[in-house]
């Protein structure tokens, strides 16, 4: 370790969901809000990853070996779930491409009332 | 909190030891996880049927599928009397409330799949896959249900997203399908990305994915970890508000559900509110059961704001179901306001948790899959000839045409209003009564004041299947078929059957 304290990581952690965050909201594109919701992933992943690094030294040390594995496990699904969730939503605007041949989320508008 | 936190690597290599030492395989309960399994390996044949099956007949997916959730639904009935028990280390637990919640859930799959055929063909997007994706979409829901570790939460609302996801966008000619498919995913992503967040503040505050844990810890906590835990608390809170339709996070609900085919509709109404609810219900009852400090603590952190989103939810829902005029818009308000309704039977429950339970949740949500399925598998029968109209015009003659859906539909609509002797009415007044008993007499008026608003579009719906205009001559509708008429049947029966059994029902339910 260089020195780095769990805060560091934390504070990058939610720089990065801010981002991802403020990203989704002001966006047009799908692909790109798209991208910013996968960022938002990554600050998870990171936050998860620097609690199970940092786990409290008051535990006991068969519970902090538990809590350790558990966020890190926590880690590896949430990468496989964000694998699935490309393969659909980047098949969804597929789909809507071929049928607009466009894919601006200001024209879908069909839906309202 | 960060004081508590120390890195070294020694630390680490010390950790690993003991997890190395202490390594016992966890202990493995293979009957707890079989409804789940079953219905997840019936996707599985199912998909493998769709290969082999002549072009263009799904008949043996479906019989497969009900076959399959048949199965599921026996093997949950037969752990009903079972103790509770927690296997899988701490992944999987079976209980009362996780056996019911999977029960109706299995029953509102079946009722789709029952209509659902028909309809596709009509649409003309009889794909074979649909069944699958169903099925697993279920077995999230049910995972959900069962489980009381965040990971498996967040696996299973991942399950249950993903896979309606691709439902919604299931009719891929159809430009309102596809564009709710896409507000489905961004904004549901968007909202499970919030609650990982809330999760991974949670884990970081406690060092526990477990609820029970993470509701213990808050006693020996120091401000800075419990605050850490209200933080993450609120994120976990908004994805699961978002997924069972909460206002202020409701704006999908209306669109998805009027884009989306209908019989993906139907269950996304029951099937994905139930999964939320059930886990909302698992939070917060975790944290209230557990820690009496933790417990006063959140009621003085949560009731105003629940309070206050529980009657937004309700009134908001009602009063812009009013000026609707798509069925499947005015249904997915009413979706909204019946969010409501139940988000005020568990807000009873954690103001009072000794007195009241599981039973109002369970028999609302029951009530609630019956009328609803029914009522989108009425408005299913508009889909004819590849084409679809849900708007009240579309519904006008259909009393001619199919008198016996429109005898259904009146039943629903009674039951969404709440008439006696309705499940919706029974229903209403155990949420009413709860109310009352916990001393949330505001809820309780709020509740009847929108129940008397709501009976405006309800009744407006079942008024324009009667409307005998010049073009309700020229409209058709899909031919009644057995399974729609099987769904229509078996879910207007199971309105007046849970009032006929209300005794032995909840008593059987609960399990007291």
């Amino acid at each position: 370790m260089t020195g780095n304290n769990l805060a560091d990581y934390l504070t990058l952690g939610l720089i990065m969901f801010s981002i991802g965050a403020v990203g989704v909201i002001v966006r047009r594109n799908p692909i790109v809000i798209f991208m910013c919701i996968e960022l938002m992933l990554n600050a998870v992943n990171l936050t998860f990853l620097a609690f199970a690094r940092f786990t409290p030294t008051t535990a006991a040390l068969a519970d902090r070996a538990e809590s350790f594995m558990s966020g890190q496990m926590m880690v590896v699904f949430v990468m496989a779930v964000a694998a699935a969730e490309v393969a659909v939503g980047l098949g969804i605007i597929m789909a809507i491409y071929r049928l607009r041949n466009e894919i601006d989320i200001d024209e879908m508008n069909l839906l309202k009332g | 909190m960060l004081s508590t936190f120390a890195d070294s690597t020694a630390a680490a290599k010390a950790m690993n030891d003991a997890l190395a030492k202490t390594f016992t395989p966890p202990t493995v309960d293979w009957a707890s996880i079989l409804p789940v399994t079953l219905v997840v390996c019936t996707g599985i044949l199912g998909l493998i049927i769709e290969m082999l099956r002549p072009k263009r007949n799904n008949n043996a997916i479906v019989l497969t599928t009900l076959v399959g959730l048949f199965a599921a639904g026996v093997s949950v009935v037969a752990q009903f009397g079972a103790a509770d028990l927690e296997s899988f280390g701490t992944m999987v637990l079976r209980d009362r409330f996780g056996s019911a919640i999977q029960l109706i859930l299995i029953l509102v799959t079946g009722l789709t799949v029952m209509f659902s055929e028909g309809y596709l063909r009509a649409k003309r997007i009889a794909y074979g896959e649909f069944y699958p994706l169903l099925l697993w979409s279920a077995s999230g829901a049910m995972i959900m249900a069962t489980t009381k570790n965040l990971l498996m939460l967040f696996l299973g609302l991942e399950v249950l997203s993903i896979a309606l996801y691709v439902l919604a966008g299931m009719s891929r000619g159809e430009q309102k399908s596809e564009e709710s498919a896409l507000k489905y995913f961004l904004l549901g992503s968007f909202a499970s990305a919030f609650l990982l967040y809330g999760i991974a503040m949670l884990y970081g505050a406690t060092g526990t994915l477990h609820l029970d844990g993470i509701a213990s810890a808050w006693n020996p906590g120091d401000e800075s970890s419990r605050n850490l835990m209200l933080f993450g608390l609120v994120l976990l809170l908004f994805g699961l508000g978002f997924k069972a339709a909460f206002v202020p996070f409701h704006q999908w609900t209306p669109d998805v559900y009027q884009g989306a085919p209908t019989n993906v509709t139907a269950f996304m109404a029951a099937g994905s509110k139930i999964g939320a609810v059930a886990a909302l219900w698992r939070v917060l009852d975790a944290s209230v059961t557990n820690q009496t400090l933790f417990a006063s603590q959140l009621q003085d952190f949560w009731m105003p704001i629940l309070f206050w989103v529980a009657i937004l939810t309700m009134t908001v829902g009602n009063l812009v179901a009013l000026v609707q005029k798509d069925v499947k818009r005015i249904l997915g308000y009413s979706s909204i306001a019946h969010a409501g309704y139940i988000l005020v039977a568990i807000l009873a429950h954690a103001r009072n948790p000794e007195a009241i339970g599981f039973g109002t949740v369970v028999y609302y949500l029951l009530a609630y899959s019956l009328m609803t399925v029914g009522a989108l598998a009425v408005v299913s029968m508009t889909a004819t000839g590849g084409k679809e109209g849900t708007r009240l015009e579309d519904l006008h003659g259909l009393w001619k045409r199919q008198p016996f859906a429109v005898v259904c539909l009146i039943v629903f609509m009674a039951s969404l209003i709440g008439v006696p002797p309705t499940a919706g009415f029974m229903g209403k007044l155990m949420v009413f009564n709860d109310a009352l008993n916990s001393g949330l007499m505001e809820l309780a008026i709020v509740l009847a004041v929108n129940s008397v608003i709501s009976v405006f579009y309800y009744v407006g719906i079942a008024k324009a299947a009667f409307v005998d205009d010049e073009g309700a001559l020229r409209r058709e509708s899909a031919p009644m078929n057995s399974g729609l008429a099987g769904t229509c049947a078996l879910c207007a029966a199971g309105v007046f059957l849970c009032v006929l059994l209300y005794n032995p029902l909840t008593v059987w339910l609960v399990g007291r």
